[in-house]
């Protein structure tokens, strides 16, 4: 009985370690390695930094490593302001994209929630269907579509709304178009969770309370799909603001974003020192929102935390 | 937690209540030959009903009869396809919900799971746009209403079920409708508080004066609450009568059957004087007597519907002579402490049950299965049923 429970318990704490083990391999070390080279100078060998720690020399290597650590590849990203600039223009264009989602997504996501059982099925089989194509794709048929004499601009001069092509591809425009696009099933499928579960009678009770339809989407509808609207927000937002491919091939040469910006050191600079200060530092600027966000859901769901009635 | 000692002085105020019998009283809501459809189904079938002001009423029947409809037409959920629904004579037809002045209490309660039990109760009254000092105060004497005073800052999830029940009434009570619709009120709650809790709706109904449409499918529920009841069926009204009516002079088999216990014995009219007739059950073998106002012709077939505490059983073959003495043995005993129900098969094989209380503590001799009895009857003790 004793050995039974022993190995049983075992089992147990091999489950509990696996996905503590997975981040550590997968997720710690990766960031750990780019931290380390983030630190380090640029050489020309292969790989092509010069390692910050002699090993060969054992402590004496690890202590001077410490004592000249170089943070010279952070210094230099705030003194160019290139690097702030992209990282600026990434989060106000992935902000812009994701209130653009919201704004066509939550339509989306309600109006499929409202439908009968069958329909709904198959709206969400809609949704993901864009999957099932590669998504540089569908990115690059976005050229087709937004080109000065493509799809959009032909259709619009046969019908006589513009007289001249109208300027899309290459601009912040195009950018938006494609990360809307892109990041759409990101955005609905968590509001279309959240509000297929909503209990319809909640907002027959507030109309019966004397809420406008209105009235009562803001005070009820809103606030119980909250936790969809976080986690659309995030699942958008933070991938969007690394985005490479979009910008890259919808916005043209002059696009600043980080995803960009990162390439470019890495592939056309050959600089890894620097594109993994760049990459350091995205992540921190990604890690700020999802602590932001994470502290308001905390709140909201706090017992106790009442008051916030909304409607009024 | 749930018992209130205040509910003395409702019998006095409720014993010349009975607006529906007073000719030319305007009722407060109306439902004139309503129909609705869903699809195929006929959910309620031209119906016609009046309710009054100051009404307790409740719409009683199992599920699908069409007593959630009707409810759910006054309150604006449903629209008509026929017939039109009036309130204090206003046809409500183009009016939405958040317009009509009545107030629905559902049977899931609704609670918003993000307000706190304060915010519940308030919601209404900001709705109307109310200056916060009044709501404040209003939320105050709802709260005190309901006693759960002390409660106003937890959430719904915090609290317990009979608890969550009362923010619901006090919510739907804050706006001061002129009718409150109350979808299966009690039906979540545990046996004692349920009983508890509907002394305290009326009181509450009471005090207040706000008429009460309760749908219920519980007849104890409907029976204890209400002035009147409706018992529906199929989409209809099969019977439209105070409590103490529906149960002793039930106008059908479906609403005898449905209310309460009864026997029904099959049979046919032979013979009549007055107001007794005489009744040929061929599960009895003798003729039964029954006093019956209705006309009815001899070779009508009826049922005799009996309820089982109005027989009263004996040992063995009844006094020769004896006037409708039913017997059979004794196939089933059922000891419920305060009554014992006897299970009687006849002759034929048809069982018959009669409660008798449980008046004496120590019985000699007390009757046993297999045992042969008599159960007797008085002729108005007895339905006669043609429908």
């Amino acid at each position: 009985m004793a050995s039974r429970r022993g190995r049983g318990s075992s089992g147990g704490a091999l489950v509990r370690i696996w996905p503590f083990a997975w981040l550590v391999v997968f997720f710690a070390l990766p960031c750990l390695l780019v931290l380390r080279i983030s630190l380090s100078e640029v050489a020309t060998a292969q790989p092509p930094y010069r390692p910050v720690i002699d090993w060969s020399a054992g402590l004496d290597g690890v202590l001077a490593a410490a004592a000249e650590l170089s943070l010279d590849n952070f210094r230099l990203l705030l003194d160019d302001g290139l690097y702030w600039q992209s990282a600026l223009s990434s989060v106000r264009l992935a902000a812009t994209a994701t209130l653009l989602l919201l704004v066509v997504g939550y339509p989306m996501a309600h109006a499929a929630a409202r439908l009968a059982k069958r329909w709904r099925e198959i709206v969400v089989i809609l949704i993901v269907l864009p999957f099932w194509t590669s998504f540089l794709i569908r990115v690059y048929a976005w050229i087709g579509i937004l080109k000065p004499e493509g799809l959009l601009n032909t259709a619009l001069l046969k019908v006589g709304i513009i007289a001249a092509p109208l300027e899309i591809l290459n601009t912040e425009t195009a950018i938006l178009i494609g990360l809307v696009y892109s990041y759409l099933p990101f955005m609905v499928l968590p509001l279309y969770a959240t509000l297929e579960k909503l209990d319809g009678t909640l907002i027959e009770a507030a109309q019966d309370l004397g809420a406008t339809p209105t009235k009562a989407f803001w005070a009820v509808t809103v606030p119980l799909s909250w936790p969809g609207i976080v986690a659309g927000t995030l699942l958008c937002f933070i991938p969007m603001v690394g985005e490479f491919v979009i910008p890259d091939l919808l916005g043209g040469s002059e696009t600043l974003m980080i995803g960009r910006t990162l390439w470019s050191e890495f592939f056309g600079n050959r600089d890894w020192p620097l594109a993994s200060a760049v990459a350091v530092v995205l992540l921190v600027l990604l890690v700020g929102p999802i602590v932001v966000f994470r502290e308001l859901e905390a709140r909201r769901s706090a017992p106790g935390a009442g008051g916030r009635t909304g409607g009024s | 937690m749930a018992t209130r000692n205040e509910h003395v002085a409702v019998g006095a105020v409720r014993r010349n209540f009975a607006p529906w019998s007073e000719p030319g009283a305007e009722p407060l809501i109306r439902f004139d030959g309503v129909t609705k459809r869903y699809g195929a189904v006929t959910a309620v079938d031209a119906l016609s009903l009046s309710i009054y002001e100051r009404e307790f009423f409740c719409l009683l029947g199992p599920s699908g009869c069409g007593k959630t409809t009707l409810m759910r037409l006054l309150a604006g959920f449903e629209t008509p396809d026929e017939g039109r629904v009036l309130l204090a004579g206003v046809d409500q037809a183009a009016i939405p919900p958040h317009l009509r002045p009545v107030n629905m209490m559902f049977q899931s309660y609704a609670l918003f799971p993000h307000m706190s039990v304060e915010g519940n109760i308030a919601f209404g009254l900001r709705q109307e746009g109310l200056p916060r000092d009044e709501i404040r105060a209003r939320v105050d004497d709802m709260l005190r209403l309901v006693q759960l005073s002390g409660l106003a800052k937890r959430r719904p999830d915090q609290l317990s079920g009979g608890q969550r029940q009362r923010v619901a009434l006090a919510r739907a009570l804050a706006k001061r409708p002129k009718v409150l619709l109350l979808d299966e009120p009690l039906a979540a709650l545990d046996k004692k508080l349920r009983e508890a809790t509907q002394f305290e709706l009326m009181d509450i109904q009471m005090s207040l004066g706000t008429t009460f449409l309760v749908v219920t499918h519980d007849q104890e529920e409907a029976m204890a609450m209400a002035d009147r009841i409706a018992v529906m069926g199929h989409g209809r009204i099969a019977q439209l009568d105070p409590p103490n009516v529906i149960y002793e002079q039930p106008a059908s088999r479906y609403v005898a059957q449905f209310i309460g216990d009864v026997n029904l014995l099959e049979g046919e009219v032979t013979g009549r004087d007055g107001d007794l007739c005489t009744v040929s059950c061929p599960a009895v073998g003798s003729a039964l007597l029954v006093a019956s106002t209705e006309p009815s012709a001899p070779g009508q077939a009826v049922a005799v519907a009996i309820r089982p505490e109005k027989m009263r059983l004996g040992r063995g073959l009844p006094p020769p002579g004896t006037a409708n003495a039913i017997v059979g043995e004794v196939w089933d005993i059922g000891y419920l402490g305060d009554w014992t129900t006897y299970v009687i098969r006849l002759a034929d094989g048809h069982l018959l049950r009669a409660s008798q209380a449980n008046v004496a503590r120590f019985v000699e001799q007390p009757l046993t299965w297999e045992e042969t009895v008599h159960a007797v009857f008085a002729p108005d003790a007895a339905v006669l049923l043609s429908r």
